[in-house]
This record gives structure tokens, C-alpha cells and sequence, in this order.
């Protein structure tokens, strides 16, 4: 008596009989490769669910609360009312993350320069790489509790402490991205602009910058996206408000991504339609960046 | 000569030296906001740490109201929905990522890559937002199931103990694993990629089947960076705040049933830092102390098995 005869009556007899098929038809190789392919098209399918589910939700909550006055009226005072209002988180999103954006890239771009055409191998430089990549991993709630102390509970809380909070978690994305970028251009250009008798500040601004500049922009685009769904630092410094506040340095603010957190957990149906119309405004405004991002990588960038 | 010797002197000359030291500088801010964030969490926790000494880790009761602070059951609802996530994420990341470079032709490799990467770019608080309003409200059922299939197994079967509401360490798991899936696929498809071709077609030649040729050759030569991507996306998952937040339970409990409430060392900042002062604050910070530590540790792990399997398969530069 074979093993598989003993376990008979253990398996169903269907399936059994499929397999044992298959097996004398195709041979065992065959059949668990058919199964392993099988297996990793399953896995695309496994994550495309959630995605497609979220999506789908999103779309299907949120669509219908938005509205022109959705995007302009201020959030109703009293939480659990129904009916539009998050211009001022649309504002304060904005503000905060395009002010963020003005602090991080200059200084992303620049302290990637220095890695690609300046440092060579020196130990600054590998020092500041390395630092660049712990502060990746920095969770955005201890960048978070860290701009709280060290610069709300002096200037109380406002749109600027979120910008800072946003441009510290950009800066290492930029640096990396960037410095990625910069590796791709040619040596060649380099050297023929030095051949030209161009200083090498001139070389780089001139030359080797608008050689990547595509690759960079595209870079600092997803950097921009990640940071403008970023919430728990603007929990803790940026406050709340109801009314738009345009003022960067005077009086609480609050964001898109505040809005939601705070608004998912009401058990309220009108302040969870408002959260499920920012969660999609948030949506809507990431995936565009991120288009973006994506159409200038392909049309322009520099390839592998 | 290279251009850096190539100096006159005059105002170009000026220029070009400023330029430089912008970048020197630009590259310093990197170093003292990195270190300014260990110096000042460090200092403001203190207080929290002196006065709990071990107990800071040692102990689960939490109790802003006598300032007693123990982070323990924070720290393990953080190991815990980090290893859901990872036991959901890392088999269906490899998946992805040997199905996209292995299996499909180049034609539909890039959207299925769009697809997965838009994952990436919806915000951690949408999908906060999902998980308690929907998905939470949808799984209990499944959890039931599980609970009657599996729970009265010996040792396996505690971790399937009743559920009462969504709002738990499983669900904060599934929520974690769809969100690191993008990144662990990412980076596993980069390691994948190094494979020579020359290898693979050398495992066909000598008559494996595709699952064949990917286990005795893409598998072993990608190993260390798959376990380099595993752990980034461990560093990621740890450190996620709002989603877990959202949809753990914010409850201070020790269980080994994945369907009770927990809290995270994040959710549990996230949560109440709004309204604390004082001690209270400071044993918030304290958490987020620990949890940096926690964060630092694994990602520097991670960098290190990357930097010397690329070494490995590329050689050093």
C-alpha cells in the first residue's frame, strides 16, 4: 500500500484525483511550477483588492459631499453638524506643505551637490550620507514631538511649526533622490565644461544641474506628495482651527490630514462625510503630484 | 587637474568658494537636525525616565493620573502588528516582485508596478480612515471564523481568541502590511533585478522549470537584500502612527490573542499628546525616545545587510 493510498481518506477524493491527474498528465516539475506562477499572480491580486476597495470607498463616500462649498466654507464649529466646510484645511494644507517645500529642496539639492561633486569619499561626506539615510527612518511622530519642543513651546503653535516639521521628513527623500539623479549624469559633461574653463560652481549650475534637472523635479514632486498627507506632526503643532488662517507665524491652523484623523473617530455622520470628502480631496491632490512626477520621469529624465 | 584646482583669484573666484561652503552647509543641517532631535527628546523624557527608571520598560500599567508610566505593553503592540504586517507583506511582496520581473512580459510590467506604488502615495491617515469606518466594521465576521476554526487548536489557538470589536492588533496588522507592501515590492524588485541574466539562462539551459530557475538562482542570489527589504519595511511598519492609531483599540494590554485591542508606542503618542502636560508629556516624549531607538536599530540593521550583499553580487565601489 502506497503513502497516498493510506491518506485517502484524509483528503477530500476530488481533489485528490485532480491532483494525481494533473501530476501523470504533466509531471510533478510542471505541476508546481504552474502552482508557484500561479501563486505570485495571486499576490499581485492580493494587493490590488485592498487598493481597489479603498479606492472604490473613497470615491463612492466622498464624491457626493464634495462641492464648491465643500472646498470654501469653513468647518462647522460644533463637530457633529452636517454639511460642507474644509476650505480651511484645503488652505492650510497648502500653505503648509508648499512652505515646507520653499525650506526642504534648496537644501536637499544643495547638500546632494555637495555629496555627488564635492565630497569625494571624504568622511563629512559619508558621515552626512549615512545620517541622510537614519533620517529617512525617523518616524514623522517623533519629527513631530521634536519641532514641538523645540519651537512650539516657544512660538505656540502655527502653520510654520508644520512646515518645519514637513521640510525635516522631505530633506533626507530629496538628498537621496537627488543624489540618485545627479549619478546619472555623464562624467563627460563634466569634464568638457572644465575643458571649457568653467569654474566648477559654473559646471554644476550651468551643466551637471540642468542635465538632471528633470530626475530632481520629478524627486522633489514625490517627496512633496508623501509630506502633504503627513498628520501627526500637525496634530501637535499646527493645532486646530475652523477659520482660515493665511498668517504663517500667528494663531493655530489645521490641514487636510488633521481633519480626517480628528473626523474619523466622531461617531457622527456628518463629521465622518466630511472626513471621507478630505480623505478624497488629500487623495486627489497626492495622485496628481504624483502624476506629474511620473509623466516628467518618463518624457524627460535621464534612464539608467 | 581636476576643476577644484582650476582657481583664480577675483570675484568668480569668490563665487565659486560660496557655492561650495552652501553645499558644505546644506549638508551640516542634515547632521545638527539629527542631532538636535536625539538631544532634545532625550532631554525633555528625562524627567520621566528618572523618576520610572526600568519600570519606564519593564512594566504595562500606564496611568497618567498617579504619573506612573510603563511603556511595555506599547512596546509589544508595536512588535506585534509589526510582525503581522511583516508574516502578510513579505510573501506577497516577493510574490509581486518575482512575478513582475520573472513572469510577465516587459509590456505589462510597468502598469502592474504603477498600480502597486499608487499605494504608496495615499496617505497613512486614508487608509486610517478605511480601516475604522469600513474595514473594521466588515472583518469581524472573518475573525469570528478564524476564532472557530482555528481557536481551539493547542498553542496556535490562543492567538485566535474571541474578537469584540474590529478595532484590534490583527486588523492595525492588515492595515500595516497594505501599506508596506509597495515599499518591501520596491526594493525587492531592485535586488531582483541584480540577478546576471547569463545565470538565469543557464538554469533553463540545463532544463529547470521557471520555479526551478528562481529558487536555485534568483532566490539565493537576492537573498540578502530581500532580508535588507524585509527589515526597512519592519522600520516603516513601527513607526507608522495614524493607521494603527485609528484601528488598534488604544488599549494598554498585553494578549497573545490577535483579535483583542491593543495600543502602539505611536498610536499612544498620536492619541494623547494633545492634552498632556508635565511628567505626562514628558513620558509621551519618552516613548517616542524609544521608539526612535527602536527605528534606528532595525533600519541601521537593515543598511548594513544591504550595503554587504551589494557587495556581494556587485562588488565594492
Amino acid at each position: 500500500m502506497t503513502i497516498t493510498d493510506e491518506l485517502a481518506p484524509l483528503a477530500p477524493p476530488d481533489h485528490r484525483l485532480q491532483l494525481e491527474d494533473l501530476v501523470a498528465k504533466h509531471g510533478r516539475r510542471a505541476v508546481v511550477n504552474a502552482a508557484m506562477t500561479a501563486l505570485m499572480a495571486l499576490s499581485v491580486v492580493a494587493i490590488l483588492i485592498p487598493l481597489a476597495a479603498v479606492l472604490y470607498t473613497l470615491v463612492s463616500k466622498g464624491a457626493s459631499v464634495l462641492s464648491v462649498d465643500f472646498f470654501t466654507k469653513d468647518i462647522p464649529i460644533v463637530s457633529r453638524a452636517k454639511g460642507p466646510g474644509m476650505g480651511p484645511a484645503i488652505v492650510g494644507t497648502v500653505l503648509i506643505t508648499t512652505v515646507a517645500a520653499v525650506m526642504a529642496v534648496p537644501v536637499g539639492i544643495l547638500a546632494a551637490v555637495y555629496l555627488t561633486e564635492y565630497s569625494a569619499g571624504s568622511r563629512f561626506g559619508r558621515t552626512v550620507r549615512f545620517l541622510a539615510t537614519v533620517m529617512t527612518g525617523v518616524p514623522s511622530v517623533v519629527m513631530g514631538l521634536f519641532v514641538y519642543v523645540l519651537y512650539t513651546l516657544r512660538y505656540g503653535q502655527n502653520a510654520f511649526g508644520g512646515s518645519l516639521a514637513l521640510a525635516f521628513l522631505m530633506l533626507p527623500i530629496i538628498i537621496r533622490s537627488t543624489e540618485e539623479m545627479l549619478k546619472l549624469v555623464p562624467t563627460n559633461l563634466r569634464e568638457a565644461s572644465a575643458a571649457l574653463g568653467a569654474r566648477q560652481s559654473r559646471a554644476i549650475v550651468g551643466v551637471v544641474l540642468p542635465a538632471a534637472l528633470p530626475g530632481v523635479v520629478s524627486g522633489c514632486l514625490l517627496a512633496i506628495a508623501r509630506a502633504a498627507g503627513e498628520t501627526a506632526p500637525i496634530l501637535f503643532v499646527v493645532g486646530a482651527s475652523n477659520t482660515v488662517n493665511t498668517n504663517l507665524f500667528h494663531h493655530v491652523n489645521t490641514a487636510l490630514s488633521a481633519q480626517i484623523f480628528t473626523n474619523a473617530n466622531s461617531p457622527f455622520v456628518g463629521p465622518q462625510q466630511r472626513a471621507w470628502g478630505a480623505a478624497l480631496t488629500l487623495v486627489m491632490l497626492a495622485f496628481a503630484i504624483t502624476l506629474i512626477a511620473r509623466v516628467i520621469t518618463a518624457r524627460f529624465a535621464l534612464k539608467k | 587637474m581636476t576643476p577644484t584646482e582650476n582657481r583664480f583669484t577675483g570675484r568668480n573666484a569668490r563665487a565659486d568658494a560660496a557655492f561650495r561652503w552652501a553645499t558644505v552647509i546644506a549638508g551640516l543641517i542634515v547632521l545638527v537636525v539629527l542631532g538636535a532631535i536625539a538631544i532634545t527628546t532625550i532631554t525633555h523624557s528625562w524627567p520621566a525616565f528618572r523618576s520610572m527608571g526600568i519600570d519606564f520598560f519593564t512594566s504595562s500599567r500606564w496611568a497618567p493620573n498617579d504619573k506612573f508610566f510603563g511603556a511595555k505593553a506599547f512596546i509589544y503592540g508595536s512588535l506585534m502588528v509589526s510582525a503581522i504586517a511583516l508574516t502578510l507583506a513579505v510573501p506577497v511582496s516577493i510574490g509581486i516582485a518575482l512575478f513582475t520581473t520573472q513572469v510577465v512580459p516587459a509590456r505589462l510590467r510597468r502598469p502592474i508596478i504603477y498600480l502597486v506604488d499608487l499605494l504608496a502615495v495615499v496617505p497613512s491617515v486614508v487608509f486610517g480612515l478605511w480601516g475604522v469606518l469600513v474595514f473594521s466594521k466588515h472583518v469581524t465576521g472573518f475573525y469570528g471564523f478564524l476564532h472557530d476554526t482555528l481557536g481551539h487548536l493547542p498553542v496556535v489557538g490562543s492567538l485566535f481568541g474571541t474578537s469584540s470589536t474590529g478595532r484590534n492588533l490583527a486588523t492595525a496588522g492588515i492595515i500595516l502590511a497594505i501599506m508596506i507592501t509597495p515599499i518591501i515590492t520596491s526594493l525587492a524588485r531592485e535586488v531582483i533585478d541584480t540577478c546576471p541574466q547569463a545565470d538565469r539562462e543557464g538554469a533553463y539551459a540545463l532544463g529547470a522549470t521557471r520555479w526551478e530557475m528562481v529558487r536555485g538562482v534568483v532566490l539565493p542570489h537576492a537573498k540578502g537584500g530581500l532580508v535588507g527589504a524585509v527589515m526597512l519595511g519592519l522600520g516603516r511598519a513601527m513607526g507608522e502612527t495614524i493607521a494603527v492609531a485609528l484601528v488598534i483599540g488604544s488599549t494598554p494590554n498585553i494578549s497573545a490573542n490577535l483579535f483583542a485591542s491593543g495600543d502602539a508606542l505611536p498610536a499612544r503618542i498620536a492619541n494623547e499628546f494633545g492634552e498632556a502636560e508635565g511628567q505626562y508629556r514628558a513620558a509621551l516624549i519618552g516613548l517616542a525616545v524609544t521608539l526612535f531607538a527602536m527605528t534606528i536599530i532595525v533600519n541601521l540593521a537593515a543598511t548594513a545587510v544591504v550595503t554587504r550583499s551589494t557587495a556581494k553580487t556587485e562588488g565594492t565601489r
